[in-house]
């Protein structure tokens, strides 16, 4: 399982409209700039081809920050 | 009776709706992750042009176009969730408009996303079990109609069409075996909640909803839980993949293409890295006409065609997916 950083690295690189280094840990990912389902999506898709894991909507909606959404991938795949 | 995919043919409607049209009409709409989606333009239909005069539309094109007489179709298959009448079957008012002979069974029948793969298996039975041996699989959708204004999703994921396809018997196998799957729990993901039996039309009905990601429709209108839908698709898309490959003794590498319906580029480019299939081999085509529901399989097929891909041997694993929620996929061979 990747490190924090290197997951909000893939995070960033994956919504390609924001800059680098804009999301940190504690980031509320419904920030983002006209946060749409087009960004929920790409986190899901993100956390299935990257970590082989199935995000939920409520998965999505049950998490506020980048950090809670990265401990859950990692508590489910461990 | 085998039978195979023999012609296809489709038809757009005139009006078209660029991605220039919807930012004017939605300034502030994020570009980057649309862009994802995959589409740059659209048709819509024309006011006063019913699903039907379009599927009249295409029928005439697959005539023409493939130098098809008329008078050999002995059976008429028609996808429509828009009917001309309550009663009788469209199917039957488009046999007359066609002036097809009288020895020609007809029907239609209520899909969406999975009605093009449906349909192939559905004149396929006619072929095989009640005597047919031409028959005209038509599809037509006008779903742009029921949108909200405001429903700034579906307004650029969606277009209208129609398709025109001639599958005739064969004495070799061309299509088959076939993988399907319902998961009627699901219902409410794709819809258009009320304005007919279970919810007739109220005051509440245009009373605007905004969801959770800033969308909106309402329970008169077409609504769809983008979110929902891709997470049905990524987790029931891949294992039907896998079920067809082994009931057809395939490998994913044994097929010369996979054309699935064509929903948006981005949910399609991550079930291809889910199922492995090398991007040479996957389709995306429905960048100027939109996700045209029933015709996205027909129209991708077509294009194939017409560029001389589809030659006798070639090999097509066909998905649909979506509204219901159902899955159903087969394997085509030209």
């Amino acid at each position: 399982m990747d490190t924090i950083e290197e997951f909000i690295s893939k995070v960033e690189q994956e919504l390609d409209g924001i800059p680098k280094g804009s999301l940190t840990a504690q980031s509320n990912y419904r920030d983002i700039p006209e946060w749409s389902s087009m960004h929920a999506l790409i986190i899901i898709a993100l956390a299935e081809t990257e970590y082989d894991f199935s995000l939920t909507g409520e998965d999505l909606r049950s998490c506020q920050t980048v950090q809670q959404l990265y401990d859950l991938i990692k508590s489910r795949k461990s | 009776m085998p039978a195979k995919i023999h012609a296809i043919s489709y038809y757009l409607p005139t009006a078209e709706y660029t991605n220039e049209d919807f930012y004017s009409e939605f300034p502030n709409a994020n570009r980057s992750s649309l862009e994802k989606i995959g589409v740059s333009s659209r048709r819509r239909v024309g006011k006063g042009e019913t699903a039907s005069d379009m599927a009249y539309a295409a029928a005439l094109r697959l005539f023409e176009e493939h130098n098809i007489d008329p008078q050999t179709i002995d059976f008429l298959i028609l996808v429509n969730l828009e009917p001309d009448y309550y009663t009788p079957p469209t199917s039957c008012v488009l046999h007359g408009r066609l002036k097809l002979k009288k020895q020609c069974g007809v029907f239609e029948y209520n899909h969406g996303c999975s009605a093009y793969v449906y349909g192939l298996g559905l004149a396929e039975g006619v072929i095989h079990s009640m005597g047919a041996t031409n028959v005209l699989l038509l599809t037509s959708s006008v779903l742009t109609n029921t949108f909200h204004e405001k429903d700034r999703n579906s307004k650029y994921i969606f277009g209208d069409a129609a398709s025109a396809t001639l599958v005739t018997s064969s004495s070799e196998s061309g299509l088959g075996p076939y993988v399907y799957g319902t998961n009627g729990s699901g219902y409410e993901k794709i819809i258009v909640e009320d304005g007919h039996a279970r919810n007739p039309i109220t005051e509440t009905s245009f009373e605007e909803d905004i969801d959770e990601y800033g969308n909106i429709s309402t329970q008169g209108n077409f609504k769809m839980d983008g979110v929902g839908v891709f997470l049905f698709s990524i987790h029931n898309v891949p294992s039907m993949i896998s079920e067809l490959l082994e009931k057809s003794g395939l490998s994913k590498d044994d097929p010369d293409y996979y054309v699935f319906h064509q929903p948006n580029r981005f949910l399609n480019e991550t079930l291809r890295k889910k199922i492995g299939v090398p991007q040479e081999k996957f389709v995306h085509d429905f960048e100027h006409t939109g996700n045209t529901v029933q015709a996205t399989i027909p129209i991708a097929l077509k294009h194939l065609m017409d560029q001389g891909k589809l030659k006798p041997g070639t090999t097509v694993v066909l998905a649909g997916f979506g509204v219901g929620l159902s899955w159903i996929s087969t394997v085509a061979r030209f």
